[in-house]
């Protein structure tokens, strides 16, 4: 109170009568409007993020034949072979075993879409080097593990058009639970 | 053992004087001073003759310092890192809070857990930058310093990862660890920073809006979806900890704080909301942190941690000091609300004492409780059991367990069970 009375000190009559009133008010807080616009630029770099409807992926695209080469070259060390696993997860298999008591929850059997896939190579992979990956080689690796798993052939080629289109197995495999 | 707290029997170590030492020393001190006249020119040599004047009280103590750091005999107290990958991916993993050496309810920073998907970032503060974007009618740029300027709240609130307590489910026989590397995926503190519904006020949430992403400036970009409701609701953008900036492993220099939600929603190293229509189904929304059930379904978005509580002392690997009254101190919170009771037993769930449950019980926050307990030198069986003010009751472990898919690894809010045996040893087991 006495901080604000003294700023306002110097500003005539009338603005010294709202400046007194303002700082005691707690549901009015004369607090905000301290950020700035966002730019373009700033938004097109920063948005990284893909749902299930494709939109905001890149342009381009890529089919496994294509993405076995990235695979071997940056990925192989840690997801095995043809995506067989350890030391990290093992990508691929699994499917129709969720409901048995040996369930294998692969990104083939158990990811729900195959955008979130895209999404999580691009921003999180690989593990030593992240976002080193160009987007003509998530398109590619993320075709290669569909494949692998047997939900795409060999030579269809993922893009922003085919990529939201894919019919993961497991996609009405999860009950929304966020209003329970 | 169906008593109230009021009725419960002291403790036998209440009726004996505080320190014992201090008697002790008394004692010398008068009998020094009649000595004083006959021996003056030495009165340092007897004193140091004396076995029961400490070596520390004799000379000058260390000088002040700029950050203090606990005593060098804490040194064991330490958090318990686990590194699934090795040396793939040694910052990826968890180190889990030695719940079981703490007291209280509020968790030192530099023991808060971690669970890390790439390591911790080393962020400049005046180059880091949030941005609020999606359905709003302005998005916004927030440096560190704008952020300072609004004004500021403070809430005491566990964080508590959804994958806590899962040694309890995942291993077929009870592991012999400590409490605290059993369920130390769960620390509280003291929160300080901007409501998020504040920023997303000023951005201009659209109609149609549900949902919004925050995501991490980690080598993971590590996201999750949050429904805006609860982003309006009590969510925090956290810049302080227990009064000082946030650790680096606790998101330096902003985080969010989702209250009673399940930990990784409050994603650290904040730098990004988006405001959207729907979730965004990301990786560590889908393939990690959903509940397997046993019909091969997961269920998806389970924010809200159960209703919990766990003993700490005495608790696994303890070993008792021989028969006689013991004070039973234990930890209990839920995601839903306030802790409202804690009933303790010492038969394997038989019989039930309420306990008494340490003011002020704060919502989403962890709660003390305590009661004395007679150990008669028998085998025991140790449990606690919480209710909160929803109604919800912790449940055993068999039903837990009976709920899921085998090897389902999260939301485990079972009862612990820590059975003392004749020799005092203490172990865990399932009940």
């Amino acid at each position: 109170m006495s901080i604000s009375r003294i700023a306002c000190a110097g500003l005539g009559l009338a603005v010294v009568a709202a400046c007194a009133v303002a700082p005691t008010s707690p549901e009015r807080s004369p607090l905000g409007g301290y950020g700035r616009a966002a730019t373009a630029r700033e938004l097109a770099a920063w948005d990284i993020s893909v749902p299930p409807t494709g939109a905001g992926l890149p342009a381009g695209g890529a089919t496994a034949k294509q993405g076995e080469a990235v695979y071997v070259a940056k990925c192989v060390a840690c997801h095995g072979e043809k995506g067989a696993g350890k030391p990290a997860d093992v990508l691929v298999g699994g499917i129709g075993s969720l409901a048995t008591p040996n369930a294998l929850r692969t990104v083939g059997s158990f990811w729900p879409y195959a955008t979130t896939l895209f999404d999580y190579v691009r921003r999180a992979m690989p593990i030593t080097n992240p976002m080193s990956l160009s987007d003509q080689e998530t398109y590619a690796v993320t075709a290669y593990l569909l494949h692998l798993n047997g939900i795409i052939a060999e030579n269809d080629e993922m893009n922003a058009k085919t990529l939201p289109q894919v019919k993961m197995p497991n996609r009405d495999g999860f009950v929304d639970w966020s209003r329970k | 053992m169906n008593r109230t707290k009021r009725d419960l029997p002291k403790p036998t170590t209440s009726s004996r004087p505080e320190n014992p030492r201090a008697i002790d020393r008394r004692t010398f001190l008068a009998h020094s001073a009649g000595l004083a006249g006959a021996a003056a020119a030495s009165v340092a040599a007897p004193a140091r003759a004396l076995d029961d004047v400490s070596p520390w009280s004799l000379s000058p103590g260390k000088p002040m310092s700029g950050y203090g750091q606990p005593s060098k005999f804490e040194e064991p107290v330490k958090r318990f890192v686990v590194q699934p990958y090795g040396a793939f991916g040694p910052g990826t993993g968890i180190s889990r809070t030695p719940l079981h050496a703490l007291e209280g309810t509020i968790t030192p920073n530099g023991l808060h857990f971690e669970r890390h998907h790439n390591g911790v970032p080393e962020i400049d503060p005046a180059q880091h930058r949030l941005i609020v974007h999606g359905m709003v009618k302005k998005p916004l740029v927030f440096t560190m310093a704008a952020l300072a300027r609004y004004p500021m709240t403070s809430r005491i609130y566990f964080i508590e990862c959804g994958g806590n307590s899962n040694p309890n489910s995942m291993s077929p026989k009870p592991p012999q660890l400590p409490a605290g590397a059993i369920h130390g995926l769960l620390s509280t503190s003291e929160w300080t920073g901007v409501p998020l519904a504040l920023l997303l006020d000023e951005a201009g949430v659209e109609p149609g809006a549900t949902w919004l992403l925050a995501e991490g400036a980690d080598p993971v970009a590590m996201s999750h979806s949050i429904p805006l409701e609860k982003a309006l609701d009590d969510v925090l953008v956290a810049v302080y900890q227990n009064g000082e900036r946030l650790r680096p492993e606790q998101g330096y220099p902003v985080r969010l704080v989702v209250p009673g939600w399940l930990g990784n929603c409050s994603v650290k190293w904040l730098r990004r909301i988006k405001v959207t229509d729907g979730p965004m189904q990301a990786k560590d929304e889908t393939s990690k942190y959903t509940d397997s059930m046993p019909d091969g379904k997961a269920r998806q978005f389970t924010f809200v941690m159960g209703v919990k509580s766990v003993i700490t002392r005495p608790s696994g690997g303890m070993k008792m000091q021989g028969p006689g009254w013991y004070e039973i101190s234990g930890l209990a919170w839920s995601g839903a609300g306030k802790i409202r009771k804690v009933e303790v037993s010492a038969d394997g769930g038989a019989s039930w004492t309420e306990a008494a449950l340490q003011e002020p019980i704060f919502s989403k926050s962890l709660s003390r409780f305590r009661t004395p307990w007679e150990w008669k030198g028998g085998p025991a069986m140790l449990q606690s059991r919480a209710t909160d003010d929803q109604g919800r009751v912790q449940p055993a472990r068999a039903p837990w367990l009976a709920q899921y898919a085998p090897q389902q690894r999260y939301h485990n809010n079972s009862i612990q069970t820590w059975a003392v045996s004749a020799d005092g040893s203490i172990a865990n087991v399932y009940l």
